[in-house]
């Protein structure tokens, strides 16, 4: 039995028919096509799901679709302006070289907004804290601490994802 | 080597931080990984596994599977065997499973594979397939594997192979070692095992096999290291199993790749399952492995049991060293190792040290685990070599009453040995140990941490320094001695320069996230004054980019980085003549300065190199071919030896056994450096993958052959949290044989880091009596030592 949800993902109006087991991640990734969003363990440890869902980081690999109903998702396709300019931890990854093979990049960088929006000034310590959920096998997290403590300072305070954009496209 | 020009910031040649060509897609969360892609009339597949790890298989009932809506088909190895398709070879040789058709020897082996029209679909059939098993005993000790008693777990292999032992390997003079230790002062011995590990690449391997009926065309896109390899044992089996699959029509695509660390060198059973699939439906196949999958059934590295034995004076002059190894390979080697060298270069164990004799030897066992083994950041066994010896000569030290770095600097290899050949018949073609333990006893202090740690200990509190002063072998490797089934360990560029002066290469080599799109461009731009923003590097299609033997064992830069200098300079040698031609000038007086040629003494009169490719097209000479374009299949005339000196600090809490990395100092030379910023990035990486086996990871069985860390809730990979900052440094000793006089640096940090964490804990114990403790050294093992002598 199919269950009709309706959601709003990076600022379009989204519907779909899912299985109530459907995960959010398969449905974000194959019927919405948002593959930005990884898939990297069973068991919720390695972070590479990780979207927002009404403002707060969340691995995508241990929610139901049907859980998000009615909800706001931002997934890594949404982190850039309408312009195409990059949000300032993309961007800091990039200057920073705080990826290698780009797998756990989304995640972590979807970890590191949801951090940002509550700290505006971590620490190295708090950093690391933060990304925790999140494994990265190429960089020893390195980088990736250099490149959210480069964004936290490039950010305008207050900065989010971009606005929205009224729209409905059915899955 | 010839001189390494400075070119500018906008050309971005050598030595330039320049940024990653690859991240905006990644960062966009628009890269192609093969999960991403979808194909029209896709199917998936799901793999049936076995819950034992030594069976017999009464029976199989598909039945109810089937009955499930959207299951197309369940595959089991009598399927495939009418097409004798239910065994493969390996990479080393040997053979293994695509599905058994009476036998598991593995717990997580594949058993059958079911076919469905969705994900969800396929993971209900496996679920609905019903299996009979009949447990059989079970071998997980690669000791007692070789007891006579023991079961003979590969009956396949012969009537005149009644044993598990799989080989014998052996180098050096072992006679010459044994007197050698005889006549030695002091005689240090030790068992070291080098437990089971796993890559566990964030991204997990899958592939989408795509046979078309019609045009008799097999697309396969797979997570690879290796695609030209894979497409020719692809080419090979089908041959074997009379498919009209030949190697013209058959195309692997790699796509990006999230992260491999050699676990994406084999050819897996879901592979080849998704291919037979395929081509049985005339649909493409979807196989993507899970993470439990992953960490259960893929291949392992390490797992080598090590008894090694060191010779030296009273004063600590090393003379002699002995090791015997048991390696235990699961039930098939599918290690990646070059043919002639089953245990990998692991006879490069003398590492930095001057020794006069030296013996190894090892045997490969089989047990009742998956089968391997391949890499995990370094393909062949140096890194169990570079912890044995470490180990080895930090214990040495304490013995003799000496600092561990004094011991080392009076026994390395001086600046003026070099090229030095080693007592197991490796020529080093460089290095200066000295130098980069010196800079790192500097940078971090080493004389005050010794003061701290004597006022601690005399407080009773736990602190150590360990120090790693490793010996890297990389860039395999020469055709004489290196060859994978066969095929000759070469590899390979070609460089077209377009009308407009941008260029397009392709390399034999394959990024996994080493940054190839970028630092290949600027091994072009060096040699050619191309801004690297006008170069484009393609790989990871067999269909365009020139055969290769792919990227694991940093081979990269040694081998294919090679090859792309010298196609570039074979494109400059055209340029000469063209620019000559244009400027009415002799070839012999023109001079090259990045980016154009100039008559010597006239630098007015010059042509830029976007001049001279315009001129390829539109006015080359009479009697030269039109284009600019080259190709370089390099051989390499010896291998590569990156070296690095590493210090460590460890705390340890008497409470827990807690240890806690303070300090991790690393100081690498791995010759002339591309990239500086992402020669960094693979050492942080690198020391992570140090750090992980030192004090984490572990993949462990119980008797029964019970995986234990079959996910990352057990098996666990370091987090920001546990990881360090990291403090780096470098030494810069060019390879005197390579053209840009680069060495490899991706393993370097994995293979230097084990042993100085390993030393440092062991030293912050040593007046315990402690000599040994095997990695990873988690708390519980810690702990134990600390209450059995009554500290904690």
């Amino acid at each position: 039995m199919a269950e009709h949800i309706a959601l709003v993902v990076n600022g379009q109006r989204r519907e779909g028919d899912v299985e109530p087991r459907r995960m959010l991640v398969q449905f974000l990734r194959e019927d919405l096509e948002l593959t930005g969003t990884h898939i990297g363990c069973d068991t919720s440890q390695c972070g590479a799901c990780t979207v927002h869902v009404d403002g707060q980081a969340v691995k995508s690999c241990t929610m139901l679709a049907v859980q998000a109903d009615g909800a706001t998702v931002t997934t890594i396709e949404g982190m850039q302006a309408a312009d195409g300019a990059l949000h300032p931890l993309q961007q800091a990854f990039w200057e920073k070289h705080g990826l290698q093979c780009g797998f756990c990049t989304p995640g972590m960088i979807m970890a590191a907004a949801d951090l940002l929006a509550r700290n505006a000034n971590p620490t190295d310590d708090e950093i690391r804290h933060a990304i925790e959920g999140n494994i990265c096998r190429c960089t020893g997290y390195h980088n990736i601490v250099a490149a959210i403590r480069e964004a936290a300072r490039t950010m305008p305070a207050g900065a989010t994802a971009p606005p929205p954009t009224p729209a409905t496209v059915n899955a | 080597m010839t001189e390494i020009l400075q070119t500018s910031p906008e050309i971005g040649g050598m030595g330039h931080s320049v940024k990653r060509k690859e991240d905006p897609r990644f960062i966009r969360g628009k890269g192609e990984y093969i999960d991403d892609l979808t194909l029209p009339g896709m199917l998936w597949l799901d793999i049936v596994r076995s819950p034992y790890a030594h069976a017999t298989i009464k029976g199989i009932d598909a039945s109810e599977a089937l009955k499930i809506p959207g299951v197309a088909a369940v595959v089991t190895g009598k399927d495939l065997e009418g097409y004798k398709l239910h065994w493969m070879p390996t990479l080393a040789g040997d053979m293994q499973m695509v599905l058994p058709t009476d036998t598991v020897m593995y717990q997580s082996q594949e058993v059958a594979a079911v076919i469905a029209t969705s994900r969800y679909a396929a993971a209900d059939g496996v679920a609905a397939v019903l299996v009979d098993y009949e447990p059989l005993p079970v071998v997980v000790d690669p000791h007692k594997s070789l007891e006579k008693d023991a079961p003979v777990l590969r009956p396949d292999r012969g009537e005149d192979k009644k044993t598990n032992h799989i080989w014998h390997w052996e180098s050096g003079d072992k006679a010459a070692a044994d007197a050698a230790l005889e006549a030695s002062d002091v005689r240090v011995a030790e068992d070291i095992y080098i437990p089971r590990i796993h890559v566990a690449s964030i991204e997990t391997c899958g592939c989408i096999a795509d046979w078309d009926p019609v045009r008799q065309q097999l697309t396969l896109h797979m997570t690879s290291q290796a695609p030209h390899a894979i497409r020719t044992v692809l080419a090979l089996v089908a041959a074997g199993a009379g498919l009209p699959i030949s190697e013209q029509n058959i195309r692997v695509k790699t796509h990006d790749i999230g992260g491999g660390f050699g676990g994406k060198v084999p050819v897996y059973p879901g592979y080849v399952l998704a291919v037979a699939a395929s081509f049985l439906i005339g649909k493409p196949v979807k196989w993507i492995e899970d993470r439990s999958e992953n960490l259960q059934a893929d291949s392992f590295a390490r797992d080598y049991h090590i008894h090694a034995e060191i010779g030296a004076t009273r004063e600590g002059r090393i003379q002699a060293l002995k090791v015997k190894t048991i390696a235990d390979h699961g039930y098939s080697d599918a290690a990646a190792d070059p043919s002639k060298f089953p245990a990998g270069l692991f006879n490069v164990i003398t590492g930095s040290y001057d020794f006069d004799k030296a013996f190894v030897e090892v045997d490969g066992v089989y047990t009742n685990k998956p089968p391997g083994g391949v890499a995990y950041r370094c393909s062949f066994r140096v890194t169990e070599a570079v912890h044995a010896i470490e180990r080895m000569v930090d214990i040495l030290a304490h013995d003799v009453g000496k600092d561990p770095a004094q011991l080392r600097l009076e026994n390395f290899i001086k600046p003026d040995q070099f090229p030095y050949k080693t007592p197991t018949g490796w020529e080093y073609d460089s290095g200066d140990y000295g130098r980069a333990l010196h800079k790192a006893l500097d940078l971090i202090g080493y004389a005050d941490l010794r003061k701290e740690q004597a006022e601690k200990r005399a407080r009773g509190e736990l602190m150590g320094i360990g120090i790693s002063s490793f010996t890297e072998i990389v860039g395999a490797g020469p055709s004489h001695d290196f060859d994978i089934l066969g095929l000759k360990m070469f590899d390979s560029c070609e460089i077209r320069v377009h009308p407009t002066g941008k260029v397009l290469a392709r390399i034999g080599v394959q990024t996994q996230g080493q940054g190839h799109e970028t630092t290949f461009a600027q091994i072009i731009a060096q040699e050619l004054g191309f801004p690297v923003a006008d170069i484009k590097i393609e790989y990871g299609d067999t269909d365009t980019a020139p055969y290769g033997l792919g990227t694991y064992a940093s081979r990269s830069t040694p081998v294919a980085g090679a090859a792309t200098a010298v196609a570039a300079r074979k494109i400059r040698d055209k340029a000469r003549k063209l620019a000559a031609h244009l400027l009415e000038a002799s070839e012999e007086d023109l001079e090259w300065t990045p980016g154009e040629f100039h008559v010597k003494g006239s630098p007015d009169r010059k042509k830029t190199i976007q001049e001279i490719a315009f001129a390829a097209y539109t006015n080359h000479p009479a009697g030269m071919e039109a284009g600019l374009e080259a190709v370089d299949y390099y051989d390499p005339p010896n291998l590569t030896f990156p070296f690095g000196s590493y210090i460590c600090v460890v705390d340890i809490d008497k409470g827990t056994g807690e240890v806690k990395v303070r300090r991790f100092v690393a100081v690498d030379d791995c010759g002339n450096i591309i990239n500086p910023m992402i020669v960094d990035g693979q050492i942080h990486g690198g020391l992570t993958m140090g750090l992980a086996p030192a004090l984490y990871e572990q993949i462990t069985y119980d008797e029964n052959g019970n995986n234990l860390t079959g996910t990352f809730m057990d098996y666990l990979l370091p987090t920001a949290v546990e990881t360090p900052a990291w403090e780096l440094e470098k030494t810069v000793t060019p390879s005197p044989h390579h053209p840009i006089g680069a060495k490899g640096v991706g393993e370097s940090a994995t293979v230097g880091a084990p042993p100085a964490i390993a030393n440092a804990v062991v030293d912050a114990l040593w007046h315990l009596g402690v000599r040994n403790i095997d990695i990873p050294i988690t708390p519980p093992k810690v702990w134990a030592i600390l209450h059995e002598k009554g500290i904690a």
